[in-house]
């Protein structure tokens, strides 16, 4: 934030790609690392959850943003490619007993190939129509799981799965699942950083902006537009088997349509079209109900009396999320990321106003 | 990228300051994790059961607790999604919750396995697994109230006593939302298709669960049963009445499970004199007759406040009565057994497994939980609706204990 960048210069073409060109950068970088490798052992238990439920979330927003913000088709069928991912993971986990390592790219495939095939409208239709196709795409998934035994484990659609092993230690606690969903979060935002400014990210981008224009130029429409749903789906697949391994069972209920707009929710607030707007949207998605209701426990008392407050905080934070999304919208509508931006712009001229 | 985790730190961090402020030099008390869904899908239920659940506790406060210790029920409302369920129950965990009352299908069955790990009881009355009330099987888990099996082999003896004491030969329609909870009844039908040969006929009606026109059609006019059983969620147990009533299938052949037979179902399918006839089975005690309820009033009274008005409707709130008493039975059974207030979740555990004879005054049914049935034995009642009111039909009844038995040590 506090830094020129000025006076340094790019001499190799490996410096002139680097993801963080910057020394200060780089520093940056290495002190979230940091951070988040100190968070489980400083933190308590119940934070270190809420992190993880955030790690699984930037997974899934990530994906959602490879398609809606760099690639500019909609889905709102995301939950169900999640479901996917989950229940490929479950079976193959029980079925034939694969490990985790195996079953999470087998499930982030699957999830790609049935995505790219809920993607094929896309290539004819846009917009509303395109989101109606999708919505389609989640209600036939969720059918087909419901009603395919062989698929869902029998009328209860859950199937339980035993916990990750790595090298025969089960990863059950918050902690160890931390690192566990940490390595593969990690993992995604490093992939997405590096696609988008590949000739297929921008290729993506150049669909966003004038389909036809980038037709002319000589992208694939065809093969580009089905392989932004085949990798958001892939992204999607894995947070489902991800969501699977946390909790120890793949179940449809988790993954209906509700689930698809919280994470359109989440790119929208936290910014279409960057990765660290993802990661915001999924931490200010997952945190701020939680911070309603603690704000309202600690302080709420002074204005509302004890039955009350049990009934003003669930409707208080549906109220402040719907209120939020607006405000976005109307004040900010590139989201947490471009106000991020605006800060940083401010300081980094400072006390200059440009 | 950058420096994106400094605000996560730092939400975090502020996250924690919250916390530790509020829970400080409190005198002894034990906690109850309590989830409530009082904005999401199934928000007509939760916004009566959780004051239920409240104005019990306070109850049993006022008059000193338990054991001399107070009792908070920590209210977290997850709006019937499992991530916010999950971080809930971290939560409660971390508050020292001694039982979690969960609520919700999707979210019992997502925090299982947890519950299991960390050897804290969670209770799921009338939603869960049926499997769950196997306490081998699912030692953390208790049902306490009847599962979805022991309420479909309930709705079939109360048919089989209506049509004149047996089925042979006769005709049910089981008309079902079209979900795992739906589905899950189905095997214990079909056994008892076997068992009692009666013939019966499935009809579902997909999720919302507002268009039923032709599944009631075919019900009333092709297949002509002689009972129905409906076991339907949400805005689908009025749509049903409603429908019913207009091809004119007589409602005092219909029983419903549990989810369909509330105050609130019967005014949204257009007030009492619409669904007059209509049965519903209960787990709970369903009317203002009860001495509880009155001590409730009372306790209101002696504060100066009128009683609640989620007392009128007295389905969903006497359920959260009836899941905060079974919880504070088994906390008081705990508190006994250990001679002390400092109990662990595996103590409310054995406290559960000890429950027999409390019945409230009839609100709760004659449940004996032990080791094996986390269920209780699968006590139903059932209410018709009938001059503006729910009036008994039923006393406490199981039925077919020994084919669910069965059933439940081989699934």
């Amino acid at each position: 934030m506090f830094h020129r960048e000025s006076g340094y210069y790019k001499t190799t073409y490996a410096k002139d790609m680097a993801l963080y060109p910057m020394p200060v950068a780089r520093w940056t970088v290495a002190a979230i690392v940091l951070l988040l490798c100190i968070a489980p052992f400083a933190l308590h238990e119940y934070y270190v959850s809420i992190i993880n439920l955030i790690l699984v979330a930037t997974v899934g927003a990530l994906g959602l943003n490879i398609l809606v913000g760099y690639t500019g088709q909609i889905s709102i069928g995301h939950a169900a490619f999640m479901s996917v991912g989950a229940y490929t993971a479950a079976n193959l986990a029980v079925k034939l007993g694969w490990p985790f390592w195996a079953t999470l790219p087998a499930g982030g495939l699957m999830a790609a190939a049935i995505g790219a095939i809920v993607g094929i409208p896309s290539l004819r239709i846009k917009g509303l129509y395109l989101a109606i196709a999708t919505l389609a795409g989640q209600l036939i998934i969720e059918w087909t799981i419901n009603h395919v035994p062989a698929i869902s484990g029998g009328a209860q659609a859950s199937i339980e799965v035993p916990r990750p092993t790595l090298f025969g230690a089960e990863l059950k606690t918050q902690a160890q699942l931390y690192w566990f969903l940490l390595f593969f979060a990690a993992l995604a935002v490093v992939g997405t950083l590096n696609l988008v400014r590949s000739r297929i990210g921008r290729a993506f981008i150049a669909i966003r902006d004038q389909d036809i224009a980038a037709e002319i130029i000589g992208i694939n429409i065809f093969r580009y537009k089905l392989l932004a749903f085949a990798i958001s789906s892939f992204y999607a697949g894995v947070t489902g088997v991800l969501y699977t391994y946390y909790l120890g069972i793949a179940n449809y209920e988790q993954f209906q349509i509700v689930t698809s707009i919280d994470y359109l929710a989440m790119i929208i607030i936290g910014g279409l079209g960057s990765v660290l707007g993802s990661i915001l949207g999924a931490i200010f998605v997952t945190l701020l109900p939680i911070a309603i209701r603690l704000g309202m426990e600690n302080w709420g008392g002074a204005l509302f009396s004890a039955a009350d407050i049990n009934n003003i905080i669930p409707n208080l934070r549906l109220i402040g999320f719907g209120g939020l999304i607006i405000l976005f919208l109307v004040l900010e509508p590139e989201g947490l990321n471009r106000l991020w931006r605006n800060i940083r712009s401010y300081f980094r001229v400072w006390p200059f106003s440009y | 990228m950058l420096k994106l985790s400094g605000l996560l730190g730092g939400a975090l961090a502020a996250a924690a300051l919250l916390a530790s402020s509020g829970a400080l030099a409190q005198k002894k008390e034990i906690v109850i994790g309590l989830q409530c869904d009082r904005t999401g899908a199934t928000q007509t239920v939760g916004v009566f059961l959780c004051p239920g659940y409240h104005d019990y506790i306070a109850l049993v406060n006022s008059k000193g607790g338990v054991g001399g210790a107070q009792i908070r029920a920590m209210e977290i409302d997850h709006e019937y999604k499992v991530p916010a369920a999950v971080e809930s129950y971290e939560r409660h965990k971390k508050e020292g919750a001694v039982l979690i009352s969960l609520y919700g299908t999707p979210q019992t069955v997502a925090l299982t396995q947890r519950l299991t790990e960390d050897k804290i009881v969670g209770t799921a009355p009338g939603f869960g697994t049926a499997a769950a009330a196997n306490g081998d099987k699912f030692p953390y888990i208790f049902p306490i109230a009847a599962s979805y099996w022991s309420q479909a082999a309930g709705a079939v003896q109360f048919a089989k006593d209506r049509l004149g004491g047996s089925l042979k030969g006769k005709k049910i329609s089981y008309l079902y939302f079209d979900n795992p909870a739906g589905r899950e009844p189905l095997p214990v039908l079909e056994a008892l298709v076997k068992e009692e040969g009666f013939e019966m006929r499935t009809f579902a009606v997909p999720s919302p669960g507002v268009e039923m026109g032709a599944q009631v059609l075919d019900i009333a006019q092709r297949f002509r049963p002689d009972f129905v059983i409906a076991h339907l969620f949400g805005r689908s147990p009025s749509v049903s009445i409603k429908e019913l009533k207009r091809v004119g299938y007589p409602l005092s052949k219909v029983v419903s499970f549990v989810w369909g037979a509330s105050e609130a179902d019967i005014i949204a399918a257009g007030g009492w004199g619409t669904a007059e006839g209509y049965y519903g089975l209960q787990f709970a005690g369903v009317g203002s007759d009860y001495p509880v309820l009155k001590e409730i009033t009372e306790m209101y009274k002696k504060q100066g406040k009128p009683a609640p008005k989620e007392m009128a409707s007295t389905v969903f709130y006497n359920r959260g009565v009836l899941i905060a008493a079974i919880h504070v039975e088994a906390i008081s059974n705990a508190v006994k057994a250990k001679g002390g207030t400092n109990i662990t979740p595996n103590d409310v555990k054995l406290g559960f497994e000890r429950i027999k004879g409390f019945t409230l005054g009839g609100l709760v049914p004659p449940l004996e939980i032990n080791s094996y049935d986390h269920e209780g034995g699968g006590w139903v009642q059932v209410f018709q609706a009938k001059g503006g009111k729910w009036v008994k039909a039923t006393e406490w009844y199981k039925a077919y204990p020994t084919l669910l038995k069965k059933m439940l040590a081989t699934h």
